[in-house]
C-alpha cells in the first residue's frame, strides 16, 4: 500500500501529535482531557490488533489495564523503588505474563464463548483487586501518591508535572506504541492474524500455528493495555481501583466500534469523540450522568450503520475518490490474452532431505471414520507413488471428502494408519501435515474474503518460508526471502496476476475458484490435493483449468476427486472408485470406464448420477 | 469451625440464586440457540423486569400485578428489540451482535438511570410471605423458600413451553437447524421474535420476582449478566438442562464460598469454569461446534 512511502503514516502521526497542543485546545478540549485520549488511544491500539486484525473480541481488558497500572503504582508508591519509567514497563511486562496464562485458558474457545469468558475474567480480577489484594491495591481507596515522572539528562532535568509537560511524555509514548503496531500489522504475523480473522481454519491448513498467534495477539493486547495502565497512574498521580471495572473493558471496546476496528487509529478517534462528549454534555450541557445515554444511542445507531466507525469511513470514502480508475485497464488486456500455463515454469515442490523420489508418497491403511452409527469411511487400503497423479471418483455419499479430510488430518480417523512420506501422521494436526508438505484445495472456496489475491497468496506463502510458528513481529513481508517471488509465481500459474491487489470479495467465481487452488499451490506441497476442482465451472473454464492441473502436475503427486470424467480421466494414471466409504475398484481410467461394478454403482445404485 | 446451622442455609440460598441464574441462563441460551445472538443486554433485561414491576407495584401496591407488569414489559421490550434492531444483524458477525447488544445494555441502564436515579428501591415481599418459616431443622425467610418455589415453576413452565408444545418443537427444531426450519413453511421470523421475546421474558421476571431479595438499581444486571455467562459456559451453550446444572452449580459456589470470604467468591466460580473449560470444553452438556 505504502510501498513508496514507507514512513508516511508515521510521519503524518508525528505531525498531528506535535500539533495537536496549537489546534485541540481552540475546539474546547482541555489539556487534561487531550492527555486522557492519548491513554485510551493507546490502550486501544493493543485492543485493536487483538479484535480489529485477529477477530478477537475481548471484553476483559481491563484485567490488564489494571494489572499493569496497579504493578506499576505499587512500585512507586509503596517499595521505595523510584525509576518510573522502568516501574511502567515491569507493569506492562507483568500484565504480558498475566494476560498470557488468561490467553491459554480464554483462547480454548472462540467467538462468543472467548467473549463470555473475558467478561468473566475481567470481573474476577475487580473482586480480587478490592477484596484479596486489597492490602497491596488499596482497595476502593485505589493507590495515590503516583510521582511524576523525571528525566535527568545532566545538563538539564525534564520533568512532567503540568499537563502540557505531561502532554509531550503522552504524545511520545503514544507515538512509540503506534509506530510498533504499524511494524507488527505490516509483519508476517500481521498478515497471518488478519488471516485468522477472515478464515480460522483455512489459515490452520495452510501450516499455521493458528492457536499460537493468537495467544500472541493477546498477550501483545495485554502489555499494551498494561503499559496505558501504567501511564494512567503517572498522569493522575493515582491510580484507580476503577481501572478494574468493567465499564472499563466496555469503553474500550466501544472507542475502537466508534472509532473504527482494524485501523489502528479507530481508538484514539474513538476515545476523541468519547472525552469530547462527555465533557461538552457534562461542563457545557450541565446533562450530568444522561451524556452516557446519549452516547449509547449514538453508539448502538453507529454500529447498525457505520459498519467500520469513522476512520474506516474516511479510509472507504478515500479509496471511492480514488480507486475507480486503477483497476479497468489491466482488466481488459488479462481478458483478451490467451492464457497458457504450459508456458510458465511449476512450482517447485519442496524436498526433504534425501527423501526418496521413488515408492509410495503416500499410505494409507485400515482407515475407517464413523459418525456416531454412520460409517462414512470403512476399512480403506490406499497407496500413490511419487510422481502419480490420481483420480477419485464414487457417488454423492461415498465418503470422498471425508477420506480426504482423513488424508489431511482435518478429522482424526476412527481407527487405521496413514502414512505420508515414510512418516506416520496419524493424529498431528492440519498445520503440521501443511508443513510436511501435504496440503488440499477446497470442495467449497475456503478464502480470506477480505483481503487482496496478494495477501491470500502471501498468507499461503508464509507457511513454507516460516514455519508453523515464528514471531518476526518486527519483520516488513517484503523482507521475508523468496516469499515476493513465490506470490507472483503462483498469481502467474492460476492466471490472477491482474486481480492481484482486488479484494477477494470482486472476484467472479470461477476466479476464486483458481485462487483457492493457488493457495494451496502457494505452499509448494509436495503431494496436493484437490477437491472437485472443476465444480461449478463454465466448460471453457474446465478447459482451462484442465490445462492448469497438468502444468502444476510436473513434478508433484496429486489426487483429484472430481465428477467430471472426461475432464478428469484426461489428467490422471489411475482411478479409485469410492462406494459407500469403501474401495470398489482401482485401475486405469480405460479399466475403468468398462468395469462393471462401477456402471453398477452409478447406474444400478439409487444414487443413479452420472456427472 | 463451621457453624451448621449457618452453612445449611447458605446452601438453601445457594439453591435459590441457582434456581435464579438457571432461569435467567436458560433464557440466555434458548436466545442463543435459536438466533445465534448472544445478547450482552440480557442483564439489563433482568434490571428492566425489576423497575417495571416496581413502578407498577408503588401504583396499585399489588405484588402479583408487579410480576405480571414486569414479565409482559420485558417481553414487549424484548420483541420490539428483535423487531428494531436485532434482526438486522442475523447476517452480520458474531461481534457486531455483540457489539450492538452490549450497546443496548447501556441504552437500557442509562435509560432507567435518567428516570429513576441512581438510588436502589425496595420491593416489599407479598402480605402472605412476610416473616421467617421455621422448618424444624432451620428457620429461613419465608419469601425465600417461595421464591425457591417460584421459581421451580417458572423453569417447568419453561420447559413445558419448549419440550411439550408445538411451538416448543419448533423453537427446539430451530436450535438444531434454523435454515432447514424455514424451508419447511414455517416463518422463522416470527419464532425468533417470540423467543427473544420469551428469553427476555425468563430474565424480566427473574428480576421482579428476586426485588424482595435484593433491592433493585440500575447496574444490578451487570453482576447477573456475568454469572449467567459462567453459567453457560459450565453448562454448554444452547442446552435448557446445562443451564439449570450450570446454574445450581454457581449458585451453590457463590453462597458457600460467601459463607468463609465473599471476596473470592468470584475466584472459586473462575476455577470452577476453567476447571470444565479444559476437561470438558463444550461445558457439561454442550455439544461442539456450537459458537
Amino acid at each position: 500500500m505504502n510501498i513508496k512511502r514507507p514512513f508516511l503514516v508515521e510521519l503524518l502521526t508525528a505531525a498531528a501529535l506535535i500539533l495537536a497542543p496549537f489546534v485541540l485546545p481552540h475546539l474546547g478540549f482541555s489539556p487534561s482531557t487531550i492527555n486522557r485520549i492519548l491513554i485510551w488511544g493507546l490502550f486501544g491500539i493493543g485492543f485493536d490488533i487483538l479484535f480489529g486484525y485477529t477477530g478477537l473480541l475481548s471484553f476483559g481488558q481491563s484485567a490488564f489495564y489494571g494489572t499493569g497500572g496497579m504493578f506499576a503504582a505499587y512500585l512507586l508508591t509503596q517499595t521505595g523503588f523510584s525509576y518510573v519509567m522502568a516501574a511502567i514497563v515491569i507493569g506492562a511486562a507483568v500484565a504480558g505474563v498475566v494476560g498470557y496464562v488468561i490467553g491459554l485458558i480464554a483462547l480454548r474457545r472462540t467467538g462468543i464463548y472467548f467473549a463470555m469468558i473475558t467478561v468473566a475474567i475481567a470481573e474476577v480480577f475487580f473482586f480480587v483487586e478490592f477484596n484479596p489484594l486489597s492490602a497491596f491495591t488499596g482497595g476502593e481507596n485505589g493507590l495515590p501518591g503516583v510521582p511524576t515522572p523525571v528525566f535527568d539528562l545532566g545538563f538539564k532535568v525534564f520533568e512532567f508535572d503540568t499537563d502540557w509537560t505531561m502532554y509531550t511524555f503522552l504524545a511520545f509514548w503514544y507515538f512509540v506504541g503506534i509506530v510498533i503496531a504499524l511494524r507488527i500489522v505490516r509483519s508476517p504475523v500481521g498478515a497471518i492474524l488478519s488471516a485468522i480473522r477472515d478464515n480460522p481454519l483455512r489459515a490452520a491448513a495452510l501450516g499455521h500455528n493458528i492457536h499460537g498467534y493468537k495467544l500472541t495477539a493477546f498477550v501483545v493486547a495485554a502489555i499494551y493495555a498494561g503499559f496505558a495502565g501504567g501511564l494512567l497512574g503517572v498522569m493522575q498521580g493515582f491510580m484507580p481501583p476503577d481501572a478494574f471495572m468493567f465499564d472499563t473493558s466496555g469503553q474500550v471496546v466501544m472507542q475502537t466500534a466508534i472509532g473504527g476496528a482494524g485501523t489502528l487509529f479507530g481508538p484514539l478517534v474513538g476515545a476523541t469523540v468519547w472525552l469530547y462528549l462527555s465533557d461538552f454534555f457534562q461542563n457545557t450541557l450541565h446533562l450530568g450522568a444522561t451524556w452516557k445515554l446519549v452516547l449509547g444511542i449514538v453508539f448502538v445507531l453507529l454500529v447498525c450503520f457505520l459498519r467500520r466507525g469513522i476512520v474506516g469511513a474516511i479510509v472507504d470514502l478515500y479509496g471511492l475518490s480514488t480507486g475507480r480508475k486503477s483497476a479497468h485497464p489491466a482488466q481488459a488486456s488479462a481478458e483478451s490474452a490467451p492464457f497458457d500455463p504450459a508456458a510458465i515454469a511449476p512450482i517447485a515442490p519442496r524436498r526433504r532431505g534425501g527423501a526418496p523420489a521413488s515408492g509410495p508418497i503416500l499410505e494409507a491403511r485400515g482407515l475407517t471414520k464413523r459418525y456416531g452409527g454412520i460409517v462414512a469411511n470403512s476399512d480403506i487400503a490406499f497407496a500413490v507413488d511419487h510422481g502419480e497423479i490420481r483420480g477419485i471418483i464414487g457417488p454423492n455419499g461415498a465418503g470422498k471428502s471425508t477420506f480426504f479430510k482423513m488424508l489431511t488430518c482435518e478429522v482424526a480417523p476412527t481407527s487405521g494408519q496413514i502414512m505420508f512420506e515414510g512418516r506416520d501422521i496419524t493424529g498431528t494436526g492440519v498445520s503440521d501435515v501443511c508443513q510436511l508438505g501435504l496440503t488440499k484445495s477446497y470442495q467449497i472456496n475456503q478464502l480470506f474474503d477480505r483481503l487482496s489475491v496478494r495477501r491470500n497468496l502471501t498468507i499461503a506463502a508464509l507457511g513454507e518460508a516460516r514455519g508453523k510458528f515464528r514471531l518476526d513481529l518486527f519483520r516488513s513481508l517484503h523482507g521475508v526471502p523468496g516469499l515476493d517471488e513465490q506470490v507472483e509465481h503462483t498469481a502467474a500459474l492460476v492466471n490472477l496476476t491482474a486481480r492481484l491487489d482486488r479484494p477477494v470479495s470482486a472476484l467472479a467465481y470461477g476466479e476464486k475458484r483458481r485462487l483457492e487452488i493457488g493457495l494451496a499451490l502457494a505452499t509448494s506441497p509436495s503431494l496436493l490435493l484437490l477437491d472437485e476442482p472443476l465444480a461449478g465451472m463454465s466448460p471453457r473454464e474446465r478447459v482451462e483449468t484442465v490445462a492448469l492441473l497438468k502444468s502444476i502436475a510436473r513434478g508433484r503427486t496429486m489426487i483429484i476427486i472430481d465428477h467430471d470424467m472426461d475432464s478428469l480421466f484426461e489428467l490422471v494414471g489411475k482411478v479409485t472408485v469410492l462406494q459407500e466409504g469403501r474401495v470398489l475398484v482401482e485401475g486405469t481410467p480405460g479399466e475403468i470406464k468398462t468395469n462393471a461394478k462401477v456402471q453398477e454403482a452409478y447406474l444400478g445404485g439409487v444414487h443413479g448420477e452420472m456427472a | 469451625m463451621i457453624n451448621w446451622a449457618n452453612f445449611i442455609s447458605q446452601c438453601f440460598n445457594g439453591l435459590v440464586l441457582g434456581a435464579l441464574l438457571a432461569l435467567i441462563s436458560s433464557g440466555l441460551t434458548i436466545i442463543y440457540g435459536t438466533l445465534g445472538v448472544l445478547n450482552l443486554a440480557h442483564g439489563a433485561m433482568f434490571m428492566l423486569g425489576g423497575y417495571a414491576g416496581w413502578v407498577a407495584y408503588t401504583y396499585t401496591g399489588s405484588f402479583l400485578v408487579a410480576v405480571v407488569a414486569g414479565s409482559l414489559f420485558v417481553m414487549i421490550v424484548g420483541v420490539v428489540v428483535e423487531r428494531l434492531i436485532i434482526r438486522h444483524f442475523y447476517t452480520r458477525p458474531h461481534e457486531d451482535q455483540l457489539l450492538v447488544t452490549f450497546g443496548l445494555g447501556i441504552v437500557f441502564v442509562e435509560a432507567v438511570r435518567f428516570f429513576f436515579g441512581s438510588m436502589s428501591q425496595t420491593v416489599p415481599p407479598p402480605g402472605l410471605l412476610v416473616g421467617i418459616t421455621n422448618l424444624g431443622f432451620m428457620i429461613y425467610p419465608t419469601y425465600r423458600l417461595a421464591l425457591l418455589g417460584i421459581v421451580a415453576v417458572a423453569l417447568v413452565a419453561l420447559y413445558f413451553v419448549l419440550y411439550r408444545t408445538r411451538i416448543g418443537m419448533i423453537v427446539r427444531a430451530g436450535i438444531e437447524d434454523s435454515v432447514m426450519v424455514d424451508s419447511l413453511g414455517i416463518d422463522v421470523y416470527r419464532i425468533f421474535m417470540l423467543v427473544f421475546g420469551i428469553g427476555a421474558m425468563a430474565a424480566g421476571f427473574a428480576g421482579i420476582v428476586n426485588a424482595p431479595v435484593v433491592s433493585i438499581a440500575p447496574d444490578v444486571g451487570e453482576a447477573i449478566l456475568v454469572q449467567t455467562f459462567v453459567v453457560v459456559v459450565i453448562g454448554g451453550v444452547g442446552s435448557f438442562l446445562g443451564a439449570i446444572i450450570g446454574g445450581l452449580i454457581a449458585g451453590e459456589i457463590i453462597s458457600i464460598t460467601s459463607m468463609f470470604n465473599p471476596g473470592y467468591s468470584y475466584v472459586v466460580l473462575f476455577v470452577a469454569m476453567t476447571l470444565v473449560l479444559v476437561l470438558r470444553p463444550h461445558g457439561l452438556l454442550g455439544t461442539a461446534g456450537r459458537e
